[in-house]
Order: C-alpha cells, then structure tokens, then sequence
C-alpha cells in the first residue's frame, strides 16, 4: 500500500514539477509570476482536443500542432499584453497575467462551452505493470517520468550549451548588461514564455487525461505547481522538480489519510513554507538591498 | 491646485463649499432613487453598494497600503456566512452578527497578514489566493456550514426580536436605505482613517517599507492592522451581500471573484476613495447587468449571436463576460495606469488651468 501511494505521489508530483517548471522559466527570465500559465495550457490542450475529436487526426499528428499552437500562444501573449506596457509596477504585471487568464478562460468556455470533457491519451490508466509484488505502475505513470526526465535532460543541455539558453541565463542574471552584450532582450522573453507555455502544455495534457477537461481545470493545478516552485526556491529548475515530488508526496498521503481535506493540503503547505522559508527549501537566502 | 495650508484644510471632510454642495445633492439623489427607479434596478443598486464597500476597503489594502491580496473573496465569504450562522444558529440580531462577523473576518485578515510581514509581491499574491480558496473548500465541505448547497438568508430583521422589536426588511427598496447607510458610513470611514496617523503610516509602508520602518513606523502592527481593516470591510460588505441575493452558496466565493474585487479597485484607481467607487459601480453594471444580457444589446447582441453560432458556441456566449474583462484588466495597465480617477484628475486639470 506505501509503495502504490508513494509512486501516486511521484507520478501526480512530476505533473506539478513539469508545470512548475513552466512557471520558473518565465519568472527566471523576466521576474513575472504568470497567472495565466494553466490557462494557456487549458487552451492549448483544448486545441489538441478539437484536432482530436473534429478532425480525428493522429495522437503524435494532433500533438505536434499542439505544441506549435502553444509556443505561438506564449510569443502573441507576450508580444501582446506584456511588451506595451512601459515599467509597468508588480501589482500592475499580476494584472494583466490575471486579464490574459480570464480572456483566455473566457475564449474557452465560449469556443467550447462549461461541462466536463473526456480527454483521451493513448497511456491509459487500465494498462498495468507490477515489476515488483505489491507495486502497479500504469502506462500514464510511465508515460509522465519518462516525459519529464526527458524535459529535464534536454533543458539542461538547452541551458548548458546551446547559444539560446546561454542567451536566456544572462538575460536572468542582468538584463542591461545583456542588452550590452547584444543579446535583445524582448525577443528573448518571448522565446522564454513560448518555451514556458510549451512545457505547460505538456504537463497539462497529463492533468487532463487524469481527471476532466473543462475550462477552469487549471486553476487548483496552477496553484499546486506554484507551491511546488516555491517550495523548490522559485530559481533552479531541479529544485522545482523535486519540490513538485515533495508536494507530490505530502499531498498523496494526507489525501489517503483525510480524503476530504486533501485539495486543501497544496495552500497549506503554500502558505507554511511562504511563512518559514520564503526562499524555499533549496535557494539560497535573497537579501533585498534599498 | 490642490494647495493645502494647514493641517486643517487636510483633515476636512469637504474640500470646499462646492464639494460640500454637490455630496449634499448626490445624498439627496440616492436617498430618492427608490421613488422613480424600476425594482430591477435597485436590486442592481444593491449589489453596486455592496461591492462599493469591499472595494473602498480592498483600496486600503492594495491602493494605500502597497500589498496585494486575491483572497478577498474569503473574507467576504468570511462576513457572508458569519452573519447568517450567528443569526441562524445563535438567534443574535442582525445588526450585533453583522459587526461581530465583521470582527471576524478583520481577525482573519490579521492572520493572513502575519506571512505578508515576510512577503512581497507575487508570494503575497499567491498565499492570499491559498487562503481565499482554502476557505472556499473549507465552507463547501464541511456540513456546519451547509456543505454544498449552500443555505437560505434568515429574514432580514434589523430590530432585537427577543424583545419584540422585530423590523423585518423585506423588499429590495427597504434593504436598498439599510445598505445604503452602511455604505455611507463606511466610506466616510475610510477617508477619515487615511487622514490620520494610521493613515498616513499606510502610505509610508507602501511608499517604502523600509523607510518607513526607519522613521519608526512598527511594520508588524500597520501591515497586519491594514490586512485587518480591508477584511472587516469585506466582512461587512458580504454579511450584506448574502441578504441582497437570499441566499449563500460556497462555489460563488471563487478565485473569479477575487480578481474581479482586484480589478474593481484597480480599473477605479488606486490610492484615492472616488476610485474604487467608480470602479466598482462600473465592473458591477459590466458584470450583473450589460454583459450578462449581451445578446438583447441592439446591434452588437445580434452580430455577437452570429458570430457565436457560426465559430463558437451560442450557449457559452455568456463568457464575453470573462473575455471583456480581461481586456480592461489588460487596456488599463497598458494604456491608463492610474485608472479611471486618473482620467478624472487630467480632465479636472485641463478645465482648471484651461487655457495653458
């Protein structure tokens, strides 16, 4: 029973550490936390099903043109909402991520409408494996580690050696000096917010074909993946993973020990880790200097 | 323009007697709305009163203070469901449940405003968003609080029944003069509180907190007390609330919800009393009246249902609302930062230093 809820845990924790993952991309490159982050992959993974189930195109066929659309959504959210606004405040930048939430929720529910939908990926629940007595794995729990440890091999050569993610890292540690260097700065944001929506997408197609498709199916997701990037420190990306694991874990086993309360365990912890260790478990401690 | 001389012309309630003139009659106006307009409209008016309270309140938080909070719908929720229980539960009078949910929800806000002491910005915005939703969940499990399906107003009786002094408000143009006076009342509050000492400390903090913390504001009492302030508006502001609909039902108390408080307070503009006024008449008309009822709109409801029926769905039409919204969350910090009491001040300038 420990072994079932502990790779429980680990599978529904690497969803929120994949989508966690998308957050810190963005709040890496450009100190935005993206409020609208699950729901461009609400809409993105509303995209796949429409390709799905209009058109009966391919699964691998209808993903691809998901994550095309995806990463042109977060290029046309940036270039759109972000990039006119001149300095703008904090409270001013939550703002506007919170009106592309609620245009973007709106789009859907208009497209689409409000009831539950099916999402079907080819890894199903009902396929299972037992490599060790007492511990069933399923296809879809498979399907999620290999995904994510595959995201995070390639975001690491991505940030380690390629020109573009070089780019993107001095961009992070000081955006005027990079703009010195030559790197342009803008562009580099959208690339970051196209990258972030992509791997968004992913991780909440996961979410969708485990529980239902409807337009505010991001929401608790959304706020879950963010404990997990606080937990992780909001910096590096492997502490996110892990954070998304930890909290992952937690909730699981509170879950199974008070079912009822387990959607409140993600705020709790928040809110504790927010008020203990704001700089999460793995960062180092950030002083603010006058 | 706005020269002030001494302490006094600062404190005042009215600026000048032109100011004094136009409060009287905009009073004597709302005072005789229930005359002439329709029993729809004062419903609207109702609701429009009630967010006027939350959002004077929220403006504290956000517009003075500098903090950010997307849990005000708990504390609403907090007022909502207080000032029923009280009454349903332990036969209290209105007026005594409705202060005391009040206190309940400012004791909220003091804890909600302990973890804000360490954090800024977006952390802060993300724990109240936890708590907002935490109470959701908390209210729509658990059976004390009617679970699910929520629970019915109990009548709304503004005398002490127990000594046979019931006064029971029944219709919309009865609760319409009750919440009215609450309204008044608490606006008046808010601008007499930013003019004192407390006050002042507000801007301070938001300004900057460790300039302030230097010049010896105590951050730990005026943050916290700050949080407080805005929930006992919301508090206050929802034990209305849920008499004006009749009935309280969990899933309304949403995140949604909080951010339209947000935007109420940031499309009015920030830092001034006028501003979360009008935004928070204008989000309402959006929300409750104009955009609910898009399709009857002359011209546009028609090309709206064409456009729905051949690329979207007629049925989800109802989410232009959402899509509208959004927009002038976005428009205003891309194009008007200061709100619409910003548009209000370049006006008032323009026309008082007109030829220049």
């Amino acid at each position: 029973m420990i072994g079932q809820l502990i790779i429980e845990g680990l599978a529904i924790g690497a969803c929120y550490g994949l989508f966690a993952i998308a957050v810190v991309i963005i709040y890496k490159t450009s100190e935005v936390v993206n409020f609208a982050q699950g729901e461009m992959a609400m809409l993105s993974t509303f995209i796949a099903f429409h390709i799905l189930n209009y058109y009966h195109y391919p699964f691998w066929l209808a993903f691809i043109l998901t994550m095309a659309f995806a990463i042109l959504l977060g290029v046309l959210i940036e270039f759109l909402f972000l990039r006119p606004a001149k300095h703008p405040s904090l409270l001013g930048l939550i703002v506007i991520t919170l009106g592309a939430e609620m245009l973007l929720m709106g789009l859907a529910g208009w497209k689409w409408g409000a009831e539950q939908k099916e999402f079907v990926v080819p890894m199903s629940y009902q396929v299972t494996h037992e490599p060790f007595p007492g511990m069933i794995i399923n296809d879809w729990a498979i399907a999620v580690f290999i995904t994510a440890a595959l995201v995070m091999v390639l975001l690491f050569l991505f940030f380690k050696y390629t020109k573009l993610g070089i780019a993107m890292r001095a961009t992070q540690q000081n955006q005027h000096a990079a703009k010195i260097m030559g790197i342009r700065v803008e562009r580099v944001f959208s690339i970051a917010w196209g990258f972030s929506s992509l791997i968004g997408t992913i991780a909440a197609m996961f979410f969708a074909s485990r529980s239902t498709l409807d337009p505010g199916f991001m929401l608790e997701p959304f706020l879950r993946a963010f404990a997990a990037a606080v937990l992780g420190g909001l910096m590096s990306i492997p502490g996110v993973f892990i954070g998304g694991e930890l909290l992952g874990l937690i909730e699981n086993f509170f879950g199974y020990v008070w079912p009822e309360w387990k959607p409140i365990v993600a705020f709790v912890v928040i809110i504790l880790v927010l008020c203990i260790r704001p700089s999460g478990l793995f960062a180092k401690h950030y002083v603010k200097k006058v | 323009m706005d020269m002030k001389r001494d302490y006094f012309e600062d404190v005042q309630l009215f600026e000048s007697n032109v100011v004094l003139f136009w409060s009287v009659a905009l009073m004597l106006l709302l005072f005789a709305i229930p005359f002439f307009a329709p029993k729809y409209y004062i419903f609207l008016l109702n609701i429009v009163m009630v967010h006027v309270i939350l959002a004077v309140g929220l403006n504290v938080l956000v517009g003075y203070t500098g903090q950010i909070s997307l849990g005000h719908a708990g504390f609403f929720a907090i007022g909502a469901y207080g000032t029923a229980l009280l009454m349903l539960k332990l036969q209290i009078p209105f007026v005594v449940a409705l202060l005391f949910a009040g206190f309940i929800a400012a004791f909220f806000g003091f804890l909600l405003g302990l973890p804000a002491l360490r954090l800024e910005g977006p952390y802060l915005a993300v724990a109240s968003l936890g708590f907002g939703l935490a109470i959701m969940h908390v209210i729509g499990h658990w059976q004390f609080f009617g679970g699910r399906t929520g629970i019915l107003a109990p009548p709304l009786d503004i005398g002490i029944p127990q000594l046979n002094a019931s006064f029971i408000l029944q219709t919309d143009a009865q609760k319409y003069y009750l919440i009215l006076v609450v309204a008044i009342l608490m606006v008046i509050a808010a601008r007499n509180i930013m003019k004192t000492r407390v006050g002042r400390s507000f801007v301070a903090i938001r300004d900057s907190d460790i300039a302030a913390e230097v010049i010896g504001i105590n951050l730990t009492i005026y943050k916290t007390l700050a949080f407080a302030i805005s929930a006992f508006y919301a508090g206050i502001a929802g034990g209305l609330f849920g008499f004006v609909l009749g009935f309280f039902d969990p899933f309304t108390f949403n995140m949604i919800l909080s951010i339209i408080f947000l935007v109420m307070v940031v499309v009015g503009g920030l830092g001034s009393i006028a501003g979360p006024i009008m935004g928070a008449v204008l989000i309402t008309y959006l929300q409750y009246s104009l955009l609910k009822n898009i399709a009857e709109v002359p011209v546009l409801g028609d090309f709206l249902v064409t456009v729905s029926s051949r690329w979207f769905s007629v049925m989800g039409l109802e989410n232009i609302n959402s899509i509208v919204l959004g927009l002038i969350m976005i428009g205003i910090v891309i194009f008007e930062p200061l709100g619409m009491y910003g548009i209000w001040i370049r006006i008032k300038k323009y026309w008082m230093t007109w030829p220049f």
